[in-house]
């Protein structure tokens, strides 16, 4: 039997492909202790233990924990041209607000929307009131340096800055995803919330395939731009950022996600513990060989390095993707 | 796979226990597995007429003994003016009746209640040691030519019973068969002549058991043991089916009926059929001393009614770990689908969605008021608690006004969990867009109605109530579930492209 807009659970377990269920028992719960959790739920303490480990993130300017703090905000503002704001407990980037610059007494948005003073101490009220912490407890606010990306992607995406998804599994980077934002996605980098995600070969970080909606897509919706023939600058940086993060955040299951800065090149924006599945669909092949591959090895190398090298000779999209269906 | 081997063995362990608990109250209790079921009860009564001679008199009932098939429902006597005592000191009960003075003609009633069950077993008891009867010539001789011609071509006391009626029953009659059925009636000859040879057999008297048999009396049967049981014969034709209901009366009392202090005593039997829920009967025959040790019945009626719903909990979370884990579908929390069924329970599938909406869509078009209040959000879901009730009251009032009894029952609804859920829905409306808030709420009506639906189905209720150990096999379910590693329905959709 054949339905159309459907595919048999036998083609995607002979691809490989990871299901939801498979990763949150066999990947997240065997590989992710719950007691390291916060090292990634907490964006303040991911930050933290980050730098730590060795790898860049931007810059912090200031936390905010009380409400009274956030009503006093106007004088710790002065200055401040271009910054972000995040709940430190937020997921799936709710929260997070965006100021490109001043216009006067007004805050100009991502988006070009401007936002009264006033506006911005409620978003700050909201964040530490829990609005998008889990569970609804309360937060703290993150204010951080507004990364200026790197042109390379410019035409790529509508607003927002563009990142680079990398899942990491026991310290092995092994399948890399670019995120571009769209106006659909509300200049968010969010695949469910229409971002598109275009697929990397490892080895080189050049584009594989590019996905919005869980569907392919070969041009950007709103730029027109072509989807193919990416090439990612900085890619092995990038992947040893990553492959630190495994030090940093001890989950041997994580998704990375780092930007590009004009000035500071890489840099870690934030981790995952549950990162999502499209990344397969962005790079047409599925993850379950490339896991499997890391679990069959005897020893993990403790050298980020040795980690990356093994990655990029293992997990190219071209030349030895034979390879990879062992 | 190896960690799978103990979770494999908790959900085997959890469904057996499950289903044997199950069972063992099933068949123990009688507790119907389904709801409608129905039992057929024969009522029974014993009209008892005698003529007394002015004086004390005294009547004397043999009662039927516990026995196979038939399960006693209850009994109860008329009699005017009579004392009773139920007499259980001998090999059967005895109603006894007694009046100081009595004259005339008397008329006495015992009823009984009885429902056939195929499945009880009583054990029988064993006969004692027969004793060869005394016979006087030429009954002896004639007794021995029978059993010579018998014995050689029968095996064990059941198929010489069998043989023996043969020849009697034979037409034109054996000469000796005649002679002894001249002096015996047919059981008690057979009887006779099966202790002769050494096996043990006894005649009893049972009632046929026929819809709207009137003035009926006791049929004369046989009983012969072996394999550990009494088997019953029908002296004329032999073995008797199962299909026509007997109820053994008399077996070991040397009489039915036995009057002193009058005359022309006379018994006769009325039966009709009726039939009652099977659950009905479960709880009249089980009395609190023999009642299950677990049953939800022993508790007040007002807890009970209570437990009615909270049994029903597991169901619906049943519901929502299937369609979450192997549908896949999107629900705004995880079990806010089982509350908003509960409360469907309540007021019913339409009148609960559409006061749900209703409620739902006018909370968000005043949380969007809210939102420009710049509130704190503790205090912000405190003020939805409050306007929440608002909607409610004027809802029902409108409603009550317009006839509608309906939207009275919203108050069925948590009011917390509306709260809650205009909250969530405003919160993923502004950062995903009211098409998360479709997707999410339509997702978590789909789940609920699903769950209502399975909750509010009979067979549901009436399983999750009688056979609380059902709840283990829900359990094993989930605990299954919970340990699925499989794609998601909607993830074959998801991964489409990648054919």
């Amino acid at each position: 039997m054949k339905f159309p807009g459907w595919v048999s659970p036998f083609v995607l377990h002979d691809k490989g492909i990871l299901g939801m269920n498979r990763r949150n028992i066999d990947y997240i719960s065997a590989y992710n202790e719950r007691r390291y959790f916060p090292n990634v739920d907490d964006k303040l303490k991911t930050k933290l233990i980050a730098e730590k480990a060795g790898v860049s993130v931007p810059e912090l300017l200031m936390v905010i924990r009380t409400q009274r703090e956030a009503e006093s905000i106007t004088n710790r503002l002065d200055g401040l041209q271009q910054f972000v704001l995040k709940p430190a407990h937020g997921s799936g980037g709710k929260g997070i607000l965006i100021i490109m610059s001043r216009d006067g007494e007004m805050f100009v948005k991502g988006n070009g929307d401007k936002l009264t003073l006033q506006a911005l101490i409620r978003h700050l009220s909201n964040i530490i009131s829990g609005l998008y912490s889990l569970g609804g407890r309360t937060d703290v606010a993150i204010m951080e340096m507004l990364v200026n990306f790197d042109p390379v992607f410019s035409d790529l995406s509508y607003e927002g800055v563009p990142d680079v998804r990398l899942i990491v599994f026991r310290g092995y980077p092994v399948m890399g995803m670019l995120r571009l934002a769209t106006k659909a996605s509300d200049g968010k980098a969010n695949l469910h919330q229409g971002a598109i995600g275009v697929g990397l070969d490892l080895a080189i970080g050049e584009s594989v395939g590019a996905v919005q909606y869980d569907r392919p897509i070969r041009i950007h919706p709103d730029s027109g731009a072509a989807l193919e023939g990416i090439s990612i600058p900085h890619w092995r940086t990038l992947l040893l950022l990553s492959a630190r993060c495994y030090e940093a955040s001890k989950l041997g299951y994580l998704g990375a996600d780092l930007v590009l800065d004009k000035a500071r090149g890489p840099l870690l924006l934030e981790l995952n513990a549950r990162p999502g599945l499209t990344i397969q669909v962005a790079n047409e092949s599925g993850l379950i060989p490339r896991l499997k591959k890391i679990e069959a090895l005897d020893s993990i190398s403790s050298d980020p390095e040795q980690r990356v090298d093994y990655s990029i000779q293992h997990f190219s999209k071209r030349g030895k993707s034979a390879d990879l269906f062992v | 796979m190896n960690r799978s081997g103990p979770l494999l063995l908790v959900v085997f362990t959890l469904l057996l226990l499950g289903i044997a608990s199950a069972q063992f109250r099933h068949t123990s209790y009688q507790v119907p597995y389904l709801p409608g079921e129905q039992q057929t009860v024969w009522l029974i009564e014993a009209k008892m007429n005698f003529m007394a001679d002015p004086g004390p008199a005294q009547v004397m009932l043999t009662l039927p003994p516990e026995q196979s098939h038939f399960r006693f429902i209850s009994e109860n006597t008329a009699s005017s003016g009579y004392g009773l005592k139920i007499d259980e000191a001998g090999q059967q009960r005895l109603a006894h009746w007694s009046k100081r003075y009595a004259t005339g003609e008397q008329t006495l009633y015992y009823k009984m209640e009885v429902s056939s069950d195929p499945l009880r077993v009583v054990d029988a008891t064993p006969p004692v040691q027969a004793v060869a009867p005394k016979w006087d010539e030429p009954y002896l001789t004639a007794a021995n030519d029978l059993l010579a011609a018998a014995l050689p071509i029968s095996a064990n006391s059941l198929t010489l019973a069998q043989r023996l009626i043969q020849l009697i029953g034979n037409n034109p009659r054996d000469q000796n068969a005649a002679l002894l059925l001249s002096q015996f009636s047919a059981p008690e000859l057979l009887a006779r002549l099966l202790a002769q040879a050494g096996a043990s057999a006894r005649p009893v008297k049972v009632l046929l058991l026929e819809d709207g048999r009137r003035r009926r009396a006791l049929s004369d049967m046989l009983e012969v043991w072996g394999d550990d049981q009494w088997h019953l014969l029908d002296p004329a034709s032999g073995p008797v089916s199962r299909s026509v209901q007997l109820l053994l009366w008399q077996t070991d009392a040397p009489f039915v009926l036995d009057v002193i202090g009058g005359s022309r005593s006379r018994i006769s039997f009325s039966v009709i059929s009726q039939t009652r829920s099977a659950l009905e009967l479960s709880a009249q025959k089980n009395s609190p001393e023999e009642a299950p040790v677990f049953s939800l019945y022993s508790l007040p009626i007002e807890e009970q009614s209570m437990f009615k719903l909270i049994m029903l909990l597991p169901v619906g979370a049943l519901v929502v770990v299937f369609m979450r884990i192997v549908i896949g579908i999107k629900t705004s929390g995880t079990f806010m689908p089982v509350l908003i069924a509960m409360s469907f329970l309540q007021t019913n599938l339409m009148p609960g969605l559409t006061s749900f909406l209703l409620v739902i869509s006018v909370g968000l078009m005043i949380r969007t008021y809210l939102s420009r209040l710049n509130l704190l959000l503790v205090a912000r879901i405190a003020a939805l608690v409050v306007l929440v009730i608002g909607i409610i009251s004027v809802v029902s009032v409108v409603s009550y006004r317009l006839g509608l009894i309906g939207g009275l029952t919203i108050t069925f609804f948590p009011m917390i969990i509306l709260a809650w859920t205009i909250e969530r829905m405003s919160i993923i409306w502004e950062e995903e867009g009211p098409k998360e808030v479709l997707i999410q709420g339509s997702g978590s009506l789909f789940v609920a109605t699903l769950a209502y639906l399975l909750m509010d189905e009979p067979v549901t209720r009436h399983l999750v109530f009688n056979f609380p150990e059902i709840h283990l096999c829900i359990l094993a379910l989930i605990v299954l579930l919970g340990r699925y590693t499989g794609y998601r329905l909607l993830e074959l959709y998801r991964f489409e492209s990648m054919k």
